[in-house]
């Protein structure tokens, strides 16, 4: 039994957004109490007050490198670091060695999480074989073994009338298709989004046209078949407009984007910093404000980091063979609670881009809401505490981070997942076991 | 102006006082190349490495010319031949020959940024001999000496640079040398290899020779690379040769002492006609000269006091 | 030792311009008599205080001789035997030796003839021009302390200092103005 106490309690799902109380009995949410709190309570006591009390936040975008790549991250750290930083689920990609295009995989990474995890792994697995593009995954048995969505993330499908089949054959079962959307053959080798910084260093660019293209092929191949799709980390403003002009063509296409190109710009390249480069690349400040603008009038569903391990190594070379990508589990909550300044953002569309909609988009009963019957996954969220992210607090194994230093505004207090607290900052609360 | 660097990496931070002060060292140096015994002893001890991982014979050579005129002693190493093609990476290559103690690492790499990269993790003084698309600030010095040499002055000359501008570092150490000493910059080549964004530097882009070449002081024709592409940038070496090629024809609408320049090595009767290559206003051979000079008054400035102020 | 008077910044005038050119025509005098003539003789001023002076001398050989003595200036920075231990590397000046010093007598001509290290770096370096007959070395101020086996054949003055002192040369404008001045450092100012 667990009562969090006095917290401002904000579950959009059930629309909800009030001060009270919240008990878990049993890995599940009992109910949600007004009023004075209970005045003994057998159980353990969290008191909330000052803070937010949100359904667990769930990251649908992570490389946990498990198995295969052990040494950037696995799924004991990995977890590690989104119960820190407030999750208690995430959903992880396919691009592991051997690739998770068999149910042996999946039900590795389900057990192994299951046994040492510190929060709710959910398989991504693949939509191709080997993730080559050529063959596709066999769906059904990945989704009985646990997938619960289908992605060759790392790579695009390439390959227009494979993805339309995957995509036509999966409608009927409700899979959706998570597409990393990149004509690789227009971004033509490059290594830095195609403006005036990558001119000036030198750096071949990868231009915006080569997500756009790839968006909207995405987008009408699922407006041919009628299936279900979800684009992962938009960084263009074209992107987000395709988004929008899919919503309201009536598609069910729902789209991510995460918290690095809300925040950085192209600019960040300055000096050659390996820790800004990544696939999509950090693009122009209209850019930048275009993914502001879909945050803010619904268009986006979902915020996702794409956090993405990879060791020093790879990372303290020259620019053009720089391993892409950044980790961002513990950074992803406080960088989006800055949207709620100017007040464009509000708590409620916050928790519900971290939480009730990526719950949504992978159909993930239970989550997402803290309706009673609801899975006791919550967190604390302190909106107010300051603190730096410096490399000592980094709980991946790898640091590779362009917000180290970054002096932070918000924080999760406390993770519980499946009624056991993961993380704690709160005094006087302990993790459990 | 006393001389500070460590390092010469680039001229996108290069005052002009500075480019002034390596230019005229280089002075000196020329005068060196005149006598019969063509050698000073102010490198002597010191150990100079080319470092060079994209292949030239060309630079490497005046490299070597350079630091051996300064009695230095130096050692080639190609990357063709050696531990990078076993897969060694480049800072731990670097740090292997650092271990040898050099002086001086002349560093030429396939990707931009790595002489950057280099000085952030060695402790020898680096000379950037091309790195990626970024720059060749040896070549843009040598560029300019080799302008002011013949006419005297850079402010206010018309300079049209024809070409590959996009894969072009020669180009961008130009724009600083040339450019940002006064004189005005018409870059011209394909619409493919000329990126717009080129026009915020302050020079002039077009796709029309005829328009660069008009009037202009100096015209530096620049290599077009067959090597780099995959996908063409353009149809076939006859069509670029039709609208992007120097002959007797186009350059007849420049000045009348105009001069023609072009940082080698020369694919003749394509960008530049064979009686252009030879003719009496080609400054080619002149540049390679003053390359010797400019990169021997690099050698020397980086060669002082380096082992006691650090 | 001609004293004009001592001035307020420790500073003593020990040639004036009538004294400068008093001294270099005996030097000139001393030159052609010692070398029975100005045959053979080549002038080559060491980067920067010789210049003038040499070319003053080679003036008086033609007023004397009838004979314009081919006259040069050699920098001597790049045979320094202290390159690389200043922080920074010292700027270059020119050189011009438009003609063959084989078999010639050169008379370098400097300032101050002081530690002797300057006159080794410029035998250095015309040694790599060619190879003279003989080198001879006239300076218009000898102020001690050689650190090198290094004498001058001619010197203007003979002028004992301690090394805390400095001897300045001031040749700008026209001789008449030239100056050599003796300054006292400060007390706890290193060399």
């Amino acid at each position: 039994m667990l009562l969090i106490k006095g917290g401002r309690v904000i579950d959009p799902a059930s629309g909800r957004d009030e001060i009270g109380h919240l008990v878990l009995e049993d890995g599940k949410v009992r109910e949600f109490l007004t009023g004075e709190a209970p005045a003994r309570f057998q159980g353990k006591v969290i008191s909330a007050e000052g803070k937010w009390v949100v359904p667990g936040l769930i990251d649908m975008h992570v490389h946990l490198r498990d198995p295969g790549y052990e040494w950037k991250e696995d799924i004991l750290t990995g977890t590690r670091a989104a119960a820190a930083g407030g999750f208690t689920s995430v959903a992880c990609m396919a691009n592991t060695n051997p690739v998770n295009d068999s149910p042996e995989v999946t039900r590795h990474i389900i057990e192994k999480a299951r046994r040492e995890g510190c929060a709710n792994v959910f398989p991504v697995a693949a939509v191709t074989l080997g993730l080559e593009g050529k063959e596709m995954a066999d769906f059904s048995e990945l989704a009985e073994a646990g997938a619960v969505a289908f992605s060759d993330d790392g790579k695009p499908v390439e390959n227009p009338l494979l993805l339309r089949r995957a995509m036509e054959y999966v409608r009927p079962f409700g899979y959706r298709i998570l597409s990393h959307a990149e004509d690789s053959v227009l971004a033509g080798g490059g290594a830095a989004h195609e403006g005036w910084t990558a001119r000036k260093l030198g750096i071949p660019g990868i231009p915006s046209a080569a997500e756009e293209v790839a968006i909207a092929r995405d987008i009408l191949i699922a407006r041919q078949v009628g299936g279900k799709l979800h684009i992962q980390h938009i960084s263009t403003r074209m992107g987000v407009d395709l988004l929008r002009m899919a919503r309201r063509a009536g598609l069910d296409v729902t789209g991510e984007t995460a918290p690095q190109y809300f925040t950085l710009t192209d600019a960040a390249l300055e000096g050659y910093d390996t820790n800004a480069k990544m696939n999509p690349p950090l693009r122009g400040e209209d850019d930048r404000m275009a993914i502001l603008e879909g945050i803010q009038d619904g268009t986006i569903d979902a915020i996702a980091c794409d956090h993405a391990p990879h060791e020093a190594y790879v990372k303290k070379c020259e620019f053009a063979v720089a391993a892409n990508g950044i980790i961002g589990l513990q950074t992803s909550l406080p960088l989006s609670l800055s949207l709620l300044a100017g007040g464009k953002v509000t708590p409620a569309r916050l928790v519900d881009l971290l939480s009730a909609g990526p719950a949504r988009i992978l159909c993930l009963r239970g989550k997402g809401t803290l309706a009673a019957g609801a899975d006791a996954d919550v967190t604390v969220i302190d909106p107010e505490a300051e603190w730096e992210f410096g490399p000592g607090d980094v709980l991946s194994k790898s640091k590779n981070s362009p917000f180290l230093g970054w002096r932070m505004r918000g924080r999760a207090a406390a993770t519980i997942c499946g009624g056991r607290v993961r993380h704690a900052t709160i005094a006087g609360v302990t993790v459990d076991a | 102006m006393e001389w500070r660097r460590r390092h010469v990496l680039g001229l996108s931070d290069f005052h002009p006082e500075e480019m002034e002060f390596v230019i005229d060292t280089a002075r000196s140096m020329e005068e060196v190349l005149t006598r019969d015994i063509k050698k000073v002893p102010a490198l002597r001890g010191k150990t100079v490495v080319n470092l060079f991982f994209e292949a030239s014979t060309r630079t490497r050579t005046s490299f070597e010319i350079a630091g051996k005129r300064l009695s230095a002693d130096v050692v080639n190493f190609s990357s063709a031949t050696s531990s990078v093609t076993k897969g060694e990476t480049l800072l731990d290559t670097a740090r292997n020959i650092e271990a040898m103690k050099p002086d001086i690492l002349v560093v030429r790499h396939s990707a931009s940024g790595a002489a950057l990269f280099l000085s952030r993790h060695v402790s020898c003084s680096i000379i950037n001999a091309g790195d990626g698309q970024n720059e060749h600030p040896s070549q843009g010095l040598l560029d300019l000496y080799t302008i002011l040499k013949v006419k005297g002055k850079i402010a206010g000359l018309k300079i049209a640079i024809v070409g590959d501008i996009l894969h072009s570092r020669v180009v961008r150490s130009d724009l600083h040398s040339l450019g940002r000493m006064g004189a005005k910059l018409w870059l011209c080549g394909p619409a493919t290899l000329v990126p717009r964004e080129m026009e915020r530097t302050g020079a002039v882009v077009t796709s029309d020779i005829r328009e660069a070449v008009r009037g202009a002081d100096v015209v530096i024709m620049l290599r077009i690379q067959l090597e780099r592409q995959k996908t063409a940038y353009f149809p076939s070496l006859r069509e670029y040769s039709r609208r992007f090629g120097l002959n007797r024809d186009v350059f007849s609408l420049a000045k009348d002492d105009a001069v023609i320049m072009h940082p080698g090595p020369i694919n003749r009767g394509v960008e530049l006609s064979d009686e252009l290559a030879d003719c009496e206003r080609s400054l080619v051979l002149r540049q390679v000269e003053s390359g010797v000079a400019v990169r021997m008054a690099l050698l020397y400035l980086l060669a002082g006091g380096s082992h006691v102020a650090h | 030792m001609k004293k004009i008077g001592m001035k307020k910044t420790g500073m003593k005038t020990l040639l004036d311009g009538k004294g400068v050119e008093r001294v270099l025509s005996r030097l000139t005098h001393e030159i052609i008599e010692k070398n029975k003539g100005a045959g053979q003789i080549v002038l080559i001023g060491i980067a920067s205080g010789g210049i003038p002076l040499s070319q003053v001398i080679r003036r008086k050989i033609q007023v004397i001789e009838g004979v314009d003595v081919p006259t040069g200036f050699v920098d001597i920075t790049m045979y320094r035997d202290d390159l690389a231990r200043a922080g920074y590397q010292p700027r270059l000046k020119r050189t011009e030796i438009p003609f063959s010093i084989d078999d010639r007598k050169v008379i370098l001509v400097d300032d101050v003839l002081y530690t002797g290290r300057t006159i080794r770096a410029a035998m250095d370096a015309l040694v790599d021009f060619g190879r003279p007959r003989n080198i001879q070395l006239a300076v218009l101020i000898d102020r001690g302390h050689r650190e090198l086996p290094i004498r001058a054949d001619f010197v203007g003055r003979n002028v004992p200092t301690s090394r805390s002192e400095t001897v300045l040369v001031r040749v700008e404008g026209t001789p008449e103005e030239w100056t050599v001045l003796l300054k006292e450092d400060p007390p706890g100012k290193g060399e």
